[in-house]
């Protein structure tokens, strides 16, 4: 790396670049499975199939990417401010206490129109608070947001265990989990929301929280490029010495980020809480949480890269349950596998492939040197 | 009040064999935070050993073997953690996610292709584990009133890795505080430019800082899956490592004062165990939950500076740019 590397177009660090990392994460990826003693390619044509072509496929991997929209914009929110929000999984599993006392305490007073976005405020206020703690105790306190946040994923699992098998339980369950949410609050499927419109989809869990997740979307742009607090979370998160001489409230920012961060991943709790499992069960956030880390990097913390990278995740979560039922030896655990890689290639490798490829480019770009031309 | 002094033996001796993995991933972290590297991919280096070390043992039926290998897995996820954030530069958080989610996808993976049980790798007969040592004179010793029962309950009766364990901790200080090696590692996680300055590599250090760390993770996993248990079941590290983790962050990046920490976490533990359903006077009964979660809760509040003072090593976490 003696000679200096030649600076890389914009399109290829922004297209070029993601697809190379992801093709390597699912070569290697394709390296085990052969190990294995399957055929990557026919693997990956099931998961293709059962994430797109069978019927209500498409309704599944759409209702998974809500959730990786949700915990991939509560990452990149915190990311724009140089804040590394490793508790989605636990911002989330509170968003779900939220959501449930929300419908507990009112919606079973009130019409759907009112109760259902009390219960999602319920979401977004809760994912919130155990979001907002870590961002105090590093502002203020000068904890590492890092090692705080995972603290906060196992203090809010073993709080919903202790809730949900203690005084939430719902009478004579053995297994852990509250009672139906009051009816007025639950969201409504999407199959049974277009049906009046007299278009028929196949019915699947994915329901009107996908409505939402688009809505934080637009939100995310919003707050981030066009208003004053946007322009000062990345004011932060560029150089914190300057933001603060450049007169803004540091402190302050990092702790409104993080609570808006905990409160997207909050939201996540509208669509397995609300529009899927009507209750509260343990463990719902399946591991949501840590995956938005790498659509967060995918994405480039962009709510249109995220939207991208959530509907890939979500496409390798449904697709992948289909291995289950196609091999003998490769189940639906391989598409942790292919998160690991993808996480490994796209944010902790993310610039191995960037000098080679420059400098390709490079090559192959016609040279604008004044002195040649 | 002698039953209750016996009860309490037996919650130090449950402490020390919970408190085991920790010890050595708390240690491995100590290597490899005093450098400069962030760790939280402790729990996928000991989940990786863990299933390296059943899958070789219940193949080749050695404990040896088993638990080399497991070392070797410990080194190898460490090395793709150094190439990733010391070789390429990468985020030390983004590696230690991607290595922690790699070893829970990978052992299940290559768990259901090598023994198709569903991610669980074959029991172990006993001869193949580590099992229980017998120290010497345990019997004679019965006879000693007091001592004679801490000998056999307390000092005498692990297996040989609950040893290891323990002299690895000051293995560790020894090290990190009276060697060349230890002077060194301990200056690259503060001031790596003047490291570089004295013509000492810093990528090497901290390499070589990361291999000691993965090699501890990988006996740590052997612990668990052919000596505490006999086989590998899927995620069994259950959040051992963030527990260690938290352990060097309570003691301050110290190997002495991170034992203590998970002596005392261990002791968290194995006193919830033997606490569960019993009302305590004055307080009643102890949500189980409560206990459980007492090192998170510990940990936040030190971090906060509400017990202490925490120093971290001034480097960690910055990739060295020469």
């Amino acid at each position: 790396m003696s000679t200096p590397t030649p600076p890389l177009p914009r399109w290829a660090d922004l297209i070029l670049l993601p697809i190379i990392n992801l093709f390597a994460a699912f070569f290697i990826c394709g390296l085990i499975v052969l190990a294995i003693g399957e055929n990557p390619i026919e693997a990956l044509g099931v998961m293709i199939k059962g994430a797109f072509v069978y019927s209500g496929g498409l309704g599944y991997t759409l209702f998974y990417t809500t959730n990786y929209i949700f915990t991939g914009l509560a990452v990149a929110l915190a990311f724009h401010c140089m804040m590394f929000n490793i508790g989605g999984e636990g911002q989330a599993l509170i968003g779900g206490l939220g959501a449930a006392l929300a419908s507990f305490g009112l919606g079973v007073y009130l019409p759907a129109p009112l109760a259902i976005p009390l219960a999602v405020l319920g979401a977004f206020i809760a994912g919130g608070i155990w979001g907002v703690i870590p961002g105090y105790l590093q502002a203020k306190r000068g904890s590492h947001i890092v090692i705080t946040t995972i603290m906060f994923n196992f203090l809010a699992a073993s709080l919903m265990v202790y809730l949900l098998a203690g005084p939430m339980l719902e009478a004579g369950q053995q297994s852990p989990q509250t009672a139906r949410l009051a009816e007025s609050t639950l969201l409504p499927k999407m199959a049974d929301m277009l049906r009046p419109l007299g278009i028929n989809i196949t019915s699947s869990p994915l329901n009107a929280s996908f409505l939402i997740a688009l809505g934080a979307m637009a939100v995310f742009y919003v707050l981030v490029w066009h208003t004053r607090l946007g322009f000062n979370i990345r004011s932060v998160g560029q150089n914190q010495e300057a933001a603060h001489y450049a007169g803004i409230n540091v402190a302050r920012t990092i702790i409104i980020t993080m609570a808006i961060s905990g409160g997207f991943a909050g939201l996540l709790a509208t669509n397995e809480i609300l529009g899927f499992n009507h209750k509260v069960v343990l463990n719902f956030t399946a591991g949501y949480g840590f995956t938005g880390i790498a659509v967060a990097l995918m994405g480039r913390n962009h709510p249109i890269g995220i939207f991208l990278a959530a509907l890939l995740f979500g496409a390798l979560t449904q697709g992948g349950g289909e291995l289950d039922f196609e091999f003998q030896s490769i189940t639906r655990e391989m598409v942790l596998l292919i998160q690991g890689m993808i996480i490994l290639f796209s944010g902790a490798l993310a610039y191995m492939f960037n000098p080679p490829l420059a400098r390709m480019i490079a090559k192959f770009v016609a040279p604008k040197d004044p002195a040649n031309g | 009040m002698a039953d209750f002094l016996y009860q309490l033996l037996l919650s130090f001796d449950a402490t020390l064999r919970i408190a085991t993995p920790l010890m050595l991933c708390a240690m491995a972290g100590i290597f490899s935070e005093r450098s400069g590297i962030v760790d939280i991919s402790l729990e996928g280096k000991l989940l990786s050993g863990a299933f390296v070390a059943a899958t070789v043992a219940a193949l080749t039926g050695s404990a040896w073997l088993g638990l080399g290998c497991a070392m070797l897995a410990g080194i190898f996820m460490s090395l793709i953690h150094g190439f990733a954030c010391i070789t390429h530069k990468g985020d030390q958080v983004v590696s230690g996610v991607a290595i922690n989610i790699l070893a829970s996808g990978l052992t299940i993976v290559l768990g259901i292709a090598l023994f198709k049980r569903g991610g669980q790798t074959p029991s172990l007969p006993r001869e193949d584990r580590f099992t229980p040592i017998e120290w010497w004179g345990v019997d004679m010793m019965d006879s000693v009133p007091v001592l004679g029962t801490i000998y056999r309950q307390l000092i005498s009766g692990h297996n040989m890795l609950v040893y290891v364990a323990l002299l690895a901790v000051p293995l560790t200080a020894f090290i990190l505080y009276r060697s060349r090696f230890g002077l060194r590692l301990r200056a690259v996680g503060e001031v790596p430019e003047a490291v570089d300055s004295a013509g000492i590599s810093v990528t090497w250090l901290r390499y070589r800082a990361l291999i000691v760390g993965g090699a501890l993770c990988g006996i740590a996993g052997a612990y668990l899956s052919i000596a505490q248990g006999g086989n590998f079941v899927r995620e069994m590290s259950a959040g051992k490592g963030y527990i260690a983790l938290a352990a060097v962050i309570f003691g301050n990046w110290k190997p002495l004062s991170a034992f203590m920490a998970c002596l005392m976490f261990g002791f968290l533990e194995a006193a919830t165990t033997r606490l569960e359903g019993v009302a305590l006077p004055l307080i009643g009964e102890v949500p189980t939950q409560l206990m459980l979660a007492m090192p998170y809760v510990l940990t936040v509040l030190l971090l906060a500076g509400f017990i202490g003072k925490p120093r971290p090593p001034a480097a960690i976490g910055k990739p060295y740019h020469k």
